[in-house]
């Protein structure tokens, strides 16, 4: 009887004790961990290690920033979008209109008006497609991007068609700092910027409503079942990650001082969910990871072959479905379990 | 009056033409994406495959075009067994997303394999005599290779729709289309069904990637450029049915012609707004399941 009874109160004392260590991991894991600083120190020692290359820099930068937007709703959320590039496009061409059309070169507010821009056109799209699902989803936001650029086309008068809106002029930042020529100014402007929208998305992310977005991508049935308010709740992300494309695309006109048709295209939407891809889904520096190693890897190899190039992407890709399908950093994960085994059999 | 008279019927009848060839290289994409679901994306680097092959056959072994139209789709059609068989029958339970990842990836890799092969530069290949020039049919004349595409677009038609509700292996198609677990339980062996429809879907689109040389030129951007286009029939058309896919070609390739004669500057727009349209009232297409 009693040794019966000393076994429950041990087994209810493993249950607390576990109890209590899922509820630990659960509050501490919005945690700043060390190893969180480690892209931000190698971007401020990017900064004076190749003080010459930082126009591409800053290009890098703000495919992260792209990479990071697509992760939210792709990552978290699991809306599969062939169209993302049509935000990134509202936020270049906003920015690109005001200077051209309008003579307003303010960067900052600019910014701004571009984020609010791509976020409504983020509102009304995501509002109309995100009752939908599969290849109609799929063909929806295919569609929605490619009428963008279409409409662009068709009001070449105010677009500037094909050729775009080339040599445009930033007004300096703060009315202080004019951008020079090696894109220093810029640098440090974009990764402001990144690092202020990466602390607002990492408090999404473990937020409540973070949870909930990972619960529908985890089983949607099981939401609508618990009463979740799913349509809005996506809706709602759908409109963040397109503002926050907006900005990465506010930042590349800024960057690039033109902007054409082109970032509308199907291969910028692809080429940015790549980037994702490589790094890791639904892991915030899966899109680090990702956009770096693929601006450094094309970097370097389209100089050499660009049909090379091309056909290593593909490859990797196929590689990456087959055989890594959480991308670098869950090959990296993976890695440090393994170490981790090693050490202590 | 006889002037507006002319302009619809080049639309009517080029845009028909062009219907034929969105039908033939979109059907078998339809019919793939019906019995597996699986979004692939790769489908327009087979048309593209088709389309070196014949140039091939005709430029360096001084095979006839029409000859080499059936050789291509058959070589095209048996390589296309050996990616199903050993790469997209691992995803068949995946999501789209990992289904996409892939067939983008065979993509890029097609392309960058015909660029280095065949050079960026379009392609042309030489017609028999009787394909060339304009036909006149009594009331005005019409060029010969687009009323051959119709009238070769009228045959595979007729045989595929016979094949599709007629035959032993179109009636199981359409069961495993229905529903695929049934299917499977009352014995039909709904994988090798698959491979047969994926092999002979990759062949008419080689095919449609041979015939469309003559109409767009062939560059190894073929792969994407109009994989858009038969991604929309298909949706529009509804996954795994012969008539949807016929109704949706048709709309889409008269639709596209009439903007592209009336609004030269419009270009595509009006097929992605129709698109967007019937997607938004009926999610599966015109005769698409709910």
């Amino acid at each position: 009887m009693a040794a019966s009874d000393s076994h429950k109160v041990a087994a209810s004392a493993e249950r607390s004790q576990l109890r209590e260590r899922a509820a630990d991991y659960l509050l501490r894991r919005h945690y700043f961990h060390w190893p969180e600083a480690l892209p931000w120190l190698i971007a401020i020692a990017a900064f004076f290690i190749f003080p010459e290359r930082m126009t591409f820099g800053g290009q890098v930068l703000i495919m992260v920033l792209f990479a990071l937007s697509l992760d939210l709703i792709l990552g978290y959320a699991g809306i599969v979008t062939l169209g993302h590039a049509a935000f990134f496009g509202i936020g270049a061409y906003t920015v690109g209109l005001l200077i051209a059309r309008f003579g307003w070169s303010e960067p900052i507010s600019s910014l701004i008006a571009a984020a609010a821009l791509a976020g409504l056109g983020g509102f009304v799209s995501g509002w109309f497609l995100l009752r939908y699902r599969g290849l109609t989803l799929l063909m929806l936001t295919l569609a929605t991007a490619i009428m963008l650029q279409e409409t662009g086309n068709l009001r070449s008068d105010i677009s500037g068609g094909y050729d775009g809106l080339p040599g445009l002029v930033i007004s300096p930042l703060f009315g202080v700092f004019d951008y020079d020529l090696y894109g220093h100014v810029n640098y440090i402007y974009v990764l402001a910027v990144l690092a202020i929208v990466f602390y607002f998305v990492r408090r999404i992310v473990y937020s409540p409503f973070g949870q909930a977005l990972t619960g529908i991508r985890e089983n949607v049935w099981r939401m609508h079942a618990i009463g979740s308010p799913v349509h809005r709740r996506l809706v709602a992300v759908y409109s963040i990650a397109a503002a926050i494309a907006g900005i990465a695309g506010a930042l590349f006109t800024q960057t690039n001082a033109y902007v054409t048709l082109t970032v509308f295209e199907f291969n910028n939407s692809a080429t940015v969910m790549v980037m994702l891809i490589l790094g890791g889904t639904g892991r915030l520096y899966g899109a680090f990871i990702g956009a770096v190693v693929y601006m450094l890897l094309e970097d370097y190899f389209s100089k050499l072959s660009p049909t090379f190039w091309q056909f290593g992407i593909g490859l990797l890709l196929v590689l990456a479905v087959l055989f890594a399908r959480r991308g670098l950093l869950g090959l990296l994960e993976d890695a440090g379990k393994y170490f981790k085994k090693k050490v202590q059999p | 009056m006889a002037h507006y008279a002319n302009i619809v019927v080049s639309i009517l009848f080029d845009g028909l033409a062009y219907a034929m060839f969105l039908f033939i290289v979109s059907v078998g994409l339809s019919v793939t994406m019906g019995l597996m679901g699986f979004v692939n994306l790769a489908h327009g680097a087979f048309a593209m495959a088709g389309g070196y092959v014949v140039v091939s056959l005709t430029r360096q072994l001084g095979i006839g075009f029409i000859p080499a139209l059936p050789i291509a789709a058959v070589v095209v059609g048996a390589v296309s067994v050996v990616f199903e068989r050993y790469l997209y029958r691992q995803l068949y339970k995946s999501t789209d997303l990992e289904q996409v990842l892939l067939t983008i990836g065979l993509s890029f890799m097609a392309i960058a394999t015909a660029t280095y092969f065949y050079g960026p530069i379009p392609k042309s290949v030489p017609l028999p005599g009787w394909l060339e020039g304009d036909v006149n049919l009594g009331f005005r004349s019409f060029p010969s290779y687009r009323l051959f595409l119709i009238v070769l677009g009228a045959v595979l038609i007729s045989v595929l729709w016979y094949s599709f509700e007629r035959t032993n292996i179109g009636a199981k198609i359409r069961a495993a289309v229905d529903n695929r677990r049934m299917a499977e339980s009352v014995g039909i062996n709904v994988d090798l069904l698959f491979t047969i429809t994926f092999a002979v879907g990759s062949g008419l689109a080689a095919l449609g990637g041979g015939l469309a040389i003559q109409l767009f030129g062939l560059s190894p951007s073929f792969a994407v450029l109009y994989l858009v286009l038969f991604l929309i029939v298909v949706a529009v058309g509804g996954l795994g049915s012969l008539k949807g896919t016929l109704l949706a070609a048709l709309v889409v390739g008269i639709i596209d012609t009439a903007g592209k004669y009336l609004l030269a500057d419009a270009g595509g727009f009006f097929i992605y707004a129709i698109t967007v349209l019937v997607l938004l009232v009926k999610p599966a297409g015109f005769y698409g399941r709910e």
